[in-house]
């Protein structure tokens, strides 16, 4: 699927959002910022889906909503097709917000209670109606929900109605509803229970190869992440600090966060997580609106030394790693990065009982619906 | 035994109809040992877990059979009063949302030091030195400098440990912790984990952990109990479950789960959706979900049937599916 020759669809640089911080009620005085992203490059090719990990408050949701426009960024730059959106407005902002829309974490949340599925499905049709001419709405909402799974009889029907797993399928066909080439999916699935977890993330597999669409896919699950993406960012507190292809993170991390991240993932395989290594990181996530100076991990990092305090190590291949042609060589921001293997492989149920043949759905399908 | 729940069964009644949110549990736990209880949301966990504890919201609660018997004395017969002696200083809850749970404009350190002060009768003074005692213990750096903090000064994982602190303060032999890791990151839930289960042993107490994240349970418990719409069906010793799974129910969530060390092509995922309690389907309540119903799953419900000595499916089919014969 990654088509690295090809031009970059969406190509991030040095992205900041800085959140002033301010003090006093009549004269407020800014006292500082938090830092919630702080620096955030990468690039995202044409059919690709790039998973985006790291802990609660690292900054994700922030470079999610300023990919689509949510929010204004401090500073840097977000080329869609090779032109910065950031500098953008009028009718070629609209028309670039066309082609990169979001699918939101919490299914219950997100969509207004009062409305029906049909309108919430049909309202980006308000805002670009060259997309859908009025006379022809019904018909494409009841496309949209077909292709999602959903009966198209239920287009009058209410979000309450509807279960969880169903109304994140509702959440996915608003985003699909303008045909755009990116979606954004901000934990379209950590609400979800497992069983339904997978219908959703097989449906989104699905839709990507059918629409040829490109997901900028963000959760904390890094299973689930592995499953869905081709390539992998890791942030920590406002930055990447690790980014390469599925195998390259997964199996071959060589910054010592992505470390300690894949080796805390509990492993539901007691045969699996024999002679398993678990780093278990010690400290408190710092505050972003004081990062640590030079590496920002290294309050936490157990292999932190004094250059760690002083110099901030910059997203590249680490020279040790430099033409090795091996695994190892991605990007790592990490000034002393080492290979480490931490996700031990076992014969789990996954592999030793396939679900072939044991009526296993394998994407949506219309009992789903009652 | 310390904890023996037996036949437990609870309603709610609703203006919809009557929610069958708990149908017939039954679940045991011995002092030292950790028992995981597994399910999808409204499974009835919670229910069972607030039941055990005697904070169900009743009405629109009912609980309408059954029993809870802790060291042998049967709870649902038990007068509130006394119950309420037992609560907190000889079992005592965690849950999920710690932020909700700790009372935000109270110090952390006089939440943890009235333990002391209501149940034990202690002086102000010496529960606070109680309390820092308590928050080193959970790990909680310069407790003594943050003893007067406010909960929302802590982070997410801190806040946990500060319940955690709160349950253990007064060495119950009981904890039921429900999903006390779900809204934390993997990175500290790992040292969430790690510190309950470091304490248990310690303090050889029984521990009920209530969650439906399967990794966790691999980790730290001693045997799990799988539910579905309100019943046990399937109970083991952990290691046996994540091999031979006996109920299709079990084997369905095993298989839906993504691994981290392989990259396979679709996700299995069970088709349909969990019950409406309101309207559970007759029979085996998994019937329109499960691969290998036959009619009388869509007819007979199913009984606990005993696998070997320490294992339980509620499926008729449990040796086909233990065994992994093909559904025909
Ligand atoms: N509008 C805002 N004003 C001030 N601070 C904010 C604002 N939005 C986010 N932040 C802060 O920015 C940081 C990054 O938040 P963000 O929501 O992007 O994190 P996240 O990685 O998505 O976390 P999670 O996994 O919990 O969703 C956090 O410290 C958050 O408190
Ligand atoms: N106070 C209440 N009033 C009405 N119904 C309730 C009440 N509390 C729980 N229920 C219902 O009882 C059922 C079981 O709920 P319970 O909270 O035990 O589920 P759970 O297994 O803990 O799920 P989760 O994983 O989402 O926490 C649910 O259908 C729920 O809607
Ligand atoms: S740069 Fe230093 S502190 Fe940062 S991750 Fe590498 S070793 Fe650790
Ligand atoms: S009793 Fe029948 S429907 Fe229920 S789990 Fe067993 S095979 Fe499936
Ligand atoms: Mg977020
Ligand atoms: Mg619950």
């Amino acid at each position: 699927m990654t088509s690295r020759s090809a031009e970059p669809i969406l190509e991030v640089r040095d992205l900041v959002k800085h959140f002033p911080l301010t003090q006093g009620i009549l004269f407020k005085r800014q006292i500082g910022a938090v830092k919630a992203v702080d620096g955030v490059s990468f690039q995202l090719a044409p059919g690709e889906t790039l998973g985006v990990v790291g802990e609660s408050g690292c900054g994700k949701s922030t470079v999610a909503r300023m990919l689509v426009n949510l929010e204004r960024p401090t500073s840097g730059e977000i080329r869609y097709k090779g032109e910065d959106i950031t500098r953008l407005s009028g009718r070629a902002l609209k028309a670039v917000r066309r082609n990169i829309q979001m699918v939101f974490q919490d299914p219950y949340t997100s969509l207004n209670p009062r409305m029906t599925v049909g309108d919430i499905i049909g309202e980006p049709f308000d805002i670009h109606p060259e997309v859908a001419p009025k006379g022809d709405r019904r018909r494409r909402v009841q496309d949209l929900l077909d292709v999602v799974g959903l009966n198209p009889e239920y287009i009058n029907r209410y979000p309450h109605q509807f279960s969880g797993g169903q109304r994140q399928r509702i959440g996915i066909a608003r985003g699909l509803a303008l045909r755009p080439e990116i979606i954004v999916a901000d934990e379209p699935v950590s609400a979800l229970d497992v069983s339904v977890q997978a219908q959703v993330i097989n449906l989104m597999e699905r839709l990507q190869n059918e629409f040829d669409l490109s997901y900028v896919f963000i959760a904390h699950d890094l299973s689930i992440v592995r499953h869905i993406s081709d390539r992998v960012g890791v942030m920590y507190l406002g930055r990447i600090i690790e980014i390469g292809t599925d195998t390259q993170i997964y199996d071959h991390p060589t910054h010592p966060y992505t470390q300690a991240l894949l080796s805390a993932v509990p492993v539901p395989d007691p045969a699996a997580r024999e002679g398993r290594e678990r780093i278990i990181l010690t400290g408190e996530v710092p505050s972003p609106a004081h990062p640590p100076s030079g590496c920002r991990f290294r309050t936490r990092c157990w292999k932190a030394q004094e250059r760690c305090t002083l110099e901030v190590p910059l997203l590249a291949v680490p020279a040790v790693f430099r033409d090795t042609h091996g695994p190892a060589e991605h990007d790592s921001a990490c000034h002393f990065a080492e290979e480490r293997q931490v996700v031990t492989s076992g014969a789990g149920p996954g592999e030793t009982r396939g679900p072939d043949g044991e009526g296993g759905e394998q994407g949506p399908d219309p009992d789903n619906e009652r | 035994m310390l904890l023996e729940v037996r036949d437990l069964q609870v309603e709610f009644h609703t203006r919809d109809g009557v929610a069958k949110a708990v149908n017939g549990v039954s679940y045991s736990v011995d002092a030292g040992e950790t028992l995981a209880v597994l399910g999808e949301s409204g499974s009835g966990k919670s229910v069972t877990a607030q039941a055990i504890m005697g904070i169900l919201d009743i009405p629109p609660g009912r609980i309408a059979g059954g029993e809870v018997l802790f060291k042998g004395q049967d709870l649902l017969k038990t007068k509130e009063d006394q119950r309420r002696k037992i609560r907190g200083a000889d079992m005592a809850m965690i849950f999920q949302d710690a932020l909700s749970s700790l009372n935000p404009v109270l110090s952390v350190g006089a939440q943890l030091g009235e333990m002391f002060v209501v149940h034990r009768g202690m002086s102000r003074k010496d529960a606070r030195a109680r309390a820092v005692e308590l928050m080193d213990r959970v790990r909680i750096p310069a407790a003594k400098e943050r003893v007067n903090d406010y909960p929302h000064q802590f982070s997410g994982g801190m806040r946990q440990r500060i319940m955690i602190a709160m349950a253990m303060a007064l060495e119950p032999s009981l904890i039921i912790a429900d999903e006390p890791t779900t809204a934390l990151d993997v990175t500290v839930q790992a040292q969430v984990m790690e510190l309950l289960a470091d304490l248990q042993r310690e303090l050889n107490m029984g521990l009920i952990l209530i969650t439906h994240d399967l990794g966790v349970v691999a980790d730290v418990a001693d045997k799990i109990a799988v539910m579905y719409a309100g019943r046990i069906v399937e109970s083991a010793p952990v290691h046996y479950i994540y091999k031979a799974p006996a109920h299709p129910y079990t084997r369905g969530l095993l298989d839906s789960i993504p691994r981290l060390d392989q990259k396979g092509r679709d996700l299995y995922a069970i088709k349909g959706l969990p019950p409406n309690l309101l309207k559970i389907p007759a029979g085996c309540a998994f019937n329109p979900r499960c691969p290998r119903a036959q009619d009388i799953c869509r007819t007979d419900v199913p009984p606990l049937f005993e696998v070997d000595e320490s294992r339980r499916s509620a499926c008729f089919f449990w040796r086909e599916t233990l065994d992994d014969v093909p559904v025909r």
